[in-house]
């Protein structure tokens, strides 16, 4: 029962990741993404994983999902064809044709495949991975810890270090986008448009501006792109 | 038996190939991020697949069970938190699309390149 | 979307339950499925559904930004200062059999303060970042 369950879910996801490949429009693309995250936390709690499925549902299919969004209101939602090129500068770019990087794709995925071959079996408790530290684990945190949930008792205690880390890196993350977007552009004292740093939060005010100004100290402005609103528009 | 085996590996495989494709065969910089996160998503059903013992049950001790079997619960624990610490680095990455629309006017990736090679700021 | 009642009013129900639930997720992580991680995002998801619903502005003025930046330094600095206090207490660092007298209960209060730490960094994070994407680009606020 379990092993059909685990098919059909595994094909559900060969299934959208196709759908992800193909569909030109990239609000779909952000919603079957959604799908897919909601996909694998179903396969993850099919494998045991019951954390990871937690984590996963929550954050793929809830949090990821709106962020994409909210990008997608600045982007837009349509993924530029050939035909749809209709700017100056996508005049002079040549289209290329996605047959090379099908052939690294199918080259490198028939050596993995062939890798595979020497791969343990799944679900075989033989397993080298299940014969090094996790019995160790598995047998002793309940002495040691106390705690039922072995997953936590690994995380915060065994593997506090590891959860430091990476709870430092995910604080990382949340500098970088305040930096990134706290930037407005307006207008300077001669009436040019010039990315400013008055917004940025006074934390961040003395090395911030290093990031998105050039070496003269103004931002490599693009010039206006004339048809740019009219993107999606006839061909 | 041996095909049953190895059918995990086989679709993680697809589905790392799959984003990879996305990565190197689309210029849109939000369609690459979706295949970064398939790609990423792949490592993770790797991972997991790889803890899984047939007949196991999650790694919550039971109270007083005799011979119980549970998953190994250490790559639980490292992808559980490789997924938020994912979320985190794509929302980064939104950011910079997000100011790449403002500085450039497109988020396609030849374009990008193309103006960065033919007009001199 | 503030003029759709039956969003407004079930946002209202549903809210204070997902808060509900992010705390049982955080306290009962001990027990089942659950911990710092999932329970972080769960609040936050609270916080990005009302923002979504009744707008930013309001969101603001229920959670300023300056406390959610806040709550992202503040986890990383409880989870730290767990390590340093076991570190004073005489062990290793993040080593929480020293913080009471019982080994077993000076892991319990390390498990639980580390946790926390996790979850008011993550919910910390979630929403600065989201909040700096829904405001991006808009002047009235």
């Amino acid at each position: 029962m379990g092993v059909l369950v685990d098919f059909a879910l595994l094909a559900f996801l060969a299934t959208t990741a196709i759908a992800v490949v193909r569909t030109t429009n990239l609000f779909a693309a952000v919603m079957l993404a959604g799908i897919y995250s909601l996909l694998t936390a179903g396969l993850f709690t099919v494998m045991d994983a019951v954390d990871v499925a937690f984590t996963e549902a929550a954050v793929g299919a809830g949090i990821s999902t709106v962020l994409m969004l909210a990008t997608l209101a600045f982007v837009g939602s349509r993924v530029k064809t050939p035909q749809l090129r209709i700017t100056d500068i996508s005049a002079k770019v040549p289209v290329r044709r996605p047959v090379f990087p099908l052939v690294v794709v199918l080259v490198t995925g028939a050596i993995l495949i062939w890798g595979t071959g020497d791969m343990p079996a799944y679900g075989d408790p033989a397993n080298p991975i299940h014969h090094h530290v996790a019995p160790r684990y598995l047998e002793e945190s309940e002495h040691e810890i106390g705690v039922p949930n072995v997953v936590t008792s690994v995380l915060a205690s065994y593997r506090g270090f590891d959860t430091f880390g990476e709870t430092t890196v995910v604080f990382t993350a949340a500098v970088g986008v305040m930096i990134l977007l706290s930037a407005m552009r307006r207008k300077d004292r001669f009436g040019e448009e010039r990315w400013g740093e008055e917004s940025v939060p006074d934390l961040f005010r003395g090395f911030a501006p290093t990031f998105w100004l050039g070496q003269d100290g103004r931002m490599r402005a693009p010039p206006s792109q004339p048809g740019e609103e009219d993107e999606g528009g006839t061909p | 038996m041996r095909v049953l085996g190895l059918y995990n590996y086989w679709i993680f495989i697809f589905l790392m190939m799959v984003g990879f494709y996305i990565l190197i065969s689309r210029r849109n910089l939000v369609k690459k991020i979706l295949g970064l996160n398939i790609f990423q998503t792949s490592v993770f059903i790797f991972y997991i697949s790889m803890g899984k013992i047939t007949g196991g049950t999650a790694p919550i001790l039971v109270e007083g069970a005799e011979a119980v079997v549970y998953s190994n619960p250490l790559p639980h624990v490292l992808i559980l938190t490789a997924i938020v610490v994912g979320v985190s680095t794509t929302a980064v990455a939104l950011a910079l699309v997000v100011r790449i629309k403002e500085a450039y006017g497109t988020i396609e990736g030849d374009e990008i390149s193309a103006m960065d090679n033919q007009i001199p700021f | 979307m503030s003029d759709q009642i039956i969003l407004r009013v079930a946002t209202k129900i549903i809210v204070p339950t997902i808060l509900l639930y992010a705390l049982y997720v955080q306290f009962h992580g001990d027990y089942g499925p659950g911990g710092g991680f999932q329970a972080g995002v769960i609040f936050s998801a609270a916080f990005i559904l009302y923002a979504l619903v009744f707008g930013l502005r309001r969101t603001h003025r229920v959670l300023p930004t300056w406390v959610v930046r806040g709550c992202a330094s503040a986890g990383v600095l409880l989870y730290g200062g767990v390590g340093l206090a076991s570190m004073v207490m005489g062990g290793a660092f993040l080593d929480y059999g020293v913080l009471a007298h019982d080994p077993k209960h000076g892991q319990h209060y390390g498990i639980l303060l580390v946790e926390l730490g996790v979850m008011i960094t993550v919910f910390g994070v979630m929403v600065t970042i989201f909040y700096f994407f829904a405001a991006r680009g808009r002047e009235d606020l």
